[in-house]
């Protein structure tokens, strides 16, 4: 309506005042692990958890979900990514394509 | 039992109109709330109530004579024909910034009220009252959890946070007891098993603000409750505004879909 006063977002969530960082895990059928989907903002875990319901499970997406701060995972840096990877790339005996695999076997 | 018609349609359209205007209200919310999570949390709540109203509506507008349909009661009755209480369509600011916490206070009681009020309805006689109360207890045990989270989080928060949501909660207070008012149900509708009395509620929605509030470091409003009037079609000025934006696209241009 014209007559509104004039609502802003920015002015009571800038700064210190943003809610912390969640990552959301969603397990989308009995069975089946639970598979990272986003993050999004949240004061603490419960309404973190809550929030999630909204935003990740609108059309039925799954049965269970976790939340963690993004500020407790410790992730490996893009840096080290030579040092963390590459070695296993000439390393083909890590992988097991030296095997007969017998006719009739599926699913390998 | 015969169930009374005219009696259903003045319930369910009293309900619907509830759902409807109280969907309405909380749009203006939506890319206003205080994170853009929240923004997709109200926008699920809105469209939850907006659902209930559209099978309630539709149903009170298929026992009419002549039909009308859920369009028909939503866009084409003047103020007068609508049924909601006040609560859900007041603005949520006289001037200044809006308040999330008038937000809250409202989906407090207006979600604990429902919450009440489908589970009794879902053991209706009435099989469309009873099955649109089935699927709308569970929607609306949502919205009270909700609410409840944020009551709990603004009431023992900070001084401020207390303090605003406190004040939220003896204003809106004013207009909880008209959720409770039951001049409008056809008495014989009360007899047959197809309506709830309101006023049979009203206990279960005190204990259950109380304990709420409570823990929210809160204290139940002690105010006087505002003249009321929703229910025969009495609404206040703010009510003509909230329906001209309502119904003013599906008015100047009849029959658009959208």
């Amino acid at each position: 309506m014209g007559t509104d006063p004039e609502v802003s977002r920015r002015s009571s969530t800038t700064g210190a005042r943003e809610w912390p960082l969640w990552e959301v895990f969603v397990r989308s059928r009995r069975g089946l692990a639970h598979g990272h989907v986003g993050s999004l903002h949240a004061p603490d875990a419960q309404m973190a958890l809550r929030n999630a319901r909204d935003i990740y499970t609108r059309r039925q997406e799954g049965v269970s979900i976790w939340v963690v701060a993004s500020a407790a995972i410790t992730a490996s840096s893009p840096e080290e990514k030579d040092a963390f990877f590459d070695p296993a790339g000439d390393k083909i005996y890590r992988h097991p394509t030296f095997y007969d695999i017998p006719e009739g076997v599926k699913h390998i | 039992m015969i169930i009374p018609r005219n009696g259903v349609i003045d319930y369910a359209t009293a309900l619907g109109d509830d759902a409807l205007l109280a969907a309405q209200r909380m749009g203006e919310w939506i890319a206003a709330a205080p994170q853009i999570e929240e923004d997709v949390a109200i926008g699920n709540i809105a469209l939850d109530l907006l659902g209930q109203a559209r099978s309630l509506l539709s149903y009170a507008g298929s026992l009419e004579d002549p039909v009308r349909t859920e369009d028909d009661l939503a866009y084409f009755r003047d103020e007068r024909e609508f049924l909601n209480v006040q609560l859900v369509q007041r603005p949520w600011s006289g001037s200044g910034e809006r308040d999330f916490g008038v937000l809250v206070a409202r989906m407090l009681l207006f979600a604990t009220y429902q919450r009440a009020l489908y589970a009794a309805l879902a053991t209706s006689t009435d099989e469309t009252l009873a099955g649109v109360a089935g699927k709308a207890v569970k929607e609306v045990d949502y919205h009270r959890d909700h609410a409840t989270m944020w009551t709990l989080r603004l009431g023992d928060g900070t001084d401020e946070s207390h303090d605003r949501i406190q004040a939220a909660l003896d204003a809106e207070w004013r207009y909880v007891a008209e959720l409770f008012e039951n001049d409008f149900v056809d008495p014989a509708l009360v007899e047959s098993g197809a309506a709830v009395d309101p006023a049979t509620l009203r206990d279960g929605f005190d204990r259950r603000i109380s304990e709420v509030l409570a823990e929210a470091t809160l204290t139940v409003p002690e105010v006087a409750p505002a003249v009321t009037g929703g229910r025969r079609g009495l609404h206040s000025t703010s009510m003509g505004y909230l329906l001209a934006e309502m119904q003013h696209l599906a008015r100047s241009h009849p029959g658009v879909s959208w």
